[in-house]
């Protein structure tokens, strides 16, 4: 049960949004706190999760990569989810509290499409009217998430400002809620924006930390001793750490896009370059900004971690030293999404490949590793291949 | 008329009062846009067409309450190199003819601190700010540090906001309360919301400050309806922003348009 919704996490966090938007976050925060009292809630998002998702999605020991790494390392497989990827969890739970407050229309934004996929999967499910926001960059790079939304019934709205990637879909989304937010809830992937976004997202998604927790004790007895996930806006991270917070022995750590380098201003990684904070999406939050405060591009290969900002519970994680947040470069990821298609016959998302990068590369004191896969690459394999070069794997590289 | 004695608040107060008009005339400029010296050209024709107010947009990176047209000018108004400082120096040379509403984004005023932002601001004769992504919670702090130097803090209600908030609002309102007209971003409407009068009257009660109305207001007969409905001032952007964009001679075509407004208000 939830009895109240963070709007702070720290000095973080906040509602900073045109004050149309205020009364429908208020509208919200309430229905979400009501839906959690209420059975018929809480027990159908456990059903669908259950018979429709696939959860609990398993844990499975990656020997092969742990060989390699020379300590035993743990996948929570969130890409077997349906949809493939960890989005499921927090699109299902938002679009029945959309039904709940009796709204007929979603949008979403979406960046490498995962979540605009689960949105979309969502409102077929549960007959709601769903448009989906998308950089046309990122629709160009994730083609095949841009076909399944189509056929799944959703709208596809091209965005073309700015760098035309999540960015400016989240700022276009925004938008369309600032205008029609009487008929439409808006389905925020991350857990960013303004607050009570962050809170309920991570609540969805906190899932994915509560089954790992208990099947790393069934199997090993004990806890890892590292939790390691790639964090964009921070949706699956957050949903990997929450079980584990208290834990004081096990170390966090979120892998941000260092891009084509930390040096360079093309990354994705705001609190690993203990970037300035600011406001970002109706959130104050890390943030990559100029002096005169203009948000600045973010890159990364992978289109899920292409972000200037990042959820607010992660900028208080960093600060109180309770996480710690690294990057690896385009490369890496690239490398790791390649190592562990041969390694294990999983491919990997390019997001989750971040992750998994920074294991491959890390020594540390770690003897347990547990790597939140968050989604699968099927979505990245044109993108992938394109720049490995001649249309397959490189073979030295693997 | 002496602009160094009085505050901000005390000047805005003065242009609404004497405006001579039905309702008191501020259009929205686009700093830097095309260019800084073109952004002034265009704020000295409001002038001379008879606007009692200016309201001057630092152009941002995400303006989330914006509609394409203003979207699009800030954007080439970032690219053609605007900054704060440059947008500043604008409002100071239209502060000498009129009192200049400084709008800024949230994340412009909080990289700089409060009481630096507000301090610039003094500096360069502005009178008001309006921050668009600054709700009532997240206010209460740069309300006061604007109190203390005479610059009204301008907060915005919606047709979405509540009673309670509306009274809550009003009560902060500083200079004048920002009605907006439409449940929508900046940008030309074919006619009004007719839900605009009752959105006025319960925005009129909540305060004691005069309330313009704004968003979606690109005519003369616009304007003229909105002070029917109650407005006491009228606040036009995104018509006269695609009038700097797309004209030939754009102070000129601004000047004949903010003149046609006067009229209608007179």
């Amino acid at each position: 049960m939830i009895a109240s919704v963070e709007h702070r996490f720290g000095p973080y966090g906040g509602q900073y949004v045109p004050e149309t938007l205020m009364p429908a976050l208020a509208e919200l925060e309430a229905a979400w706190i009501d839906a959690n009292k209420d059975v018929e809630y809480t027990g159908r998002l456990r059903q669908l999760l259950t018979d429709y998702v696939g959860r609990s999605s398993p844990l499975y020991l990656a020997e092969r990569l742990s060989e390699v790494v020379g300590r035993p390392v743990y996948l929570k497989r969130e890409d077997l989810n349906h949809t493939g990827a960890h989005k499921i969890n927090n699109a299902l739970g938002q679009a029945l509290l959309c039904k709940r407050m009796g709204k007929p229309r979603v949008i979403a934004e979406t960046g490498a499409g995962q979540h605009g996929v689960a949105t979309a999967t969502a409102c077929a499910l549960l007959d709601l009217e769903c448009v989906v926001y998308m950089g046309t960059e990122d629709m160009r790079r994730q083609k095949p998430n841009v076909e399944r939304m189509k056929l799944l019934g959703a709208t596809v709205s091209p965005v073309d400002a700015g760098t035309r990637t999540l960015k400016e879909a989240t700022s276009a989304a925004i938008r369309d809620w600032v205008t029609n937010v009487a008929t439409t809830h808006y389905i925020l992937g991350s857990a960013a924006g303004p607050s009570p976004f962050p809170s309920i997202v991570r609540e969805l998604q906190r899932v994915i930390g509560d089954e790992a927790r208990e099947q790393i004790l069934q199997k090993e007895g004990r806890l890892p001793a590292r939790v390691i996930a790639c964090v964009g806006g921070g949706s699956n991270a957050i949903g990997m750490f929450t079980a584990f917070t208290g834990d004081r022995t096990v170390e966090l750590v979120g892998v941000e896009a260092a891009g084509e380098g930390l040096d360079t201003p093309r990354h994705g990684a705001p609190l690993t370059k203990n970037a300035k904070p600011g406001i970002l999406h109706g959130a104050y939050s890390a943030l990559m900004q100029d002096d005169d405060g203009q948000i600045l591009e973010a890159h990364s290969i992978s289109a899920g971690l292409d972000y200037p900002g990042v959820g607010p519970e992660h900028a208080w994680l960093r600060d109180t030293g309770r996480a710690t947040y690294v990057a690896v470069t385009d490369a890496e990821a690239l490398a790791a999404f390649q190592r562990l298609a041969r390694l294990e016959g999983i491919i990997p998302a390019l997001e989750s490949s971040h992750a998994l990068a920074w294991v491959l590369k890390s020594e540390g004191e770690s003897d347990l590793d547990l790597v939140c896969l968050s989604g699968r690459g099927d979505k990245d394999l044109a993108q992938a291949l394109e720049m490995i070069g001649g249309g397959g794997a490189a073979e030295g590289q693997a | 008329m002496s602009t160094q004695t009085q505050t901000g608040a005390e000047r805005i107060a003065a242009a609404f009062a004497n405006s001579g008009k039905r309702a008191a005339l501020m259009p929205y400029l686009m700093g830097g846009f095309p260019t800084l010296e073109g952004s002034r050209a265009i704020g000295e024709a409001y002038a001379d067409g008879g606007a009692d107010l200016v309201e001057l947009g630092v152009p941002f990176s995400d303006p989330l309450a914006d509609g394409p047209v203003i979207h699009a000018a800030g954007t080439k108004a970032l690219a053609a190199g605007a900054t704060l400082e440059g947008v500043l120096e604008v409002g100071r040379a239209l502060s000498e003819r009129l009192p200049v509403v400084l709008m800024a984004y949230a994340n412009l005023v909080y990289v700089r601190g409060f009481e630096a932002f507000a301090e610039l601001l003094v500096e360069h004769g502005i009178s008001g700010l309006i921050v668009p992504d600054l709700p009532l919670e997240e206010g209460p702090e740069l309300l006061g540090v604007c109190d203390a130097r005479g610059i009204a803090l301008v907060p915005l209600v919606a047709p979405t906001t509540p009673d309670e908030r509306f009274a809550r609002i009003g009560e902060r309102a500083r200079g004048f309360l920002y009605t907006v007209s439409v449940t929508g971003t900046t940008g030309e409407r074919v006619a009004l919301d007719d839900r605009l009068g009752g959105v006025l009257a319960r925005a009129k009660a909540s305060t004691t400050v005069p309330v313009a109305v704004g968003f979606g207001i690109g005519t003369p007969a616009q304007a003229a309806a909105a002070a029917d409905a109650g407005a006491a001032g009228v606040i036009v952007g995104s018509r006269l922003v695609r009038a700097a964009a797309e004209a030939d001679d754009p102070a000129a075509e601004v000047r004949a348009l903010v003149s046609a407004m006067a009229d209608a208000l007179r």
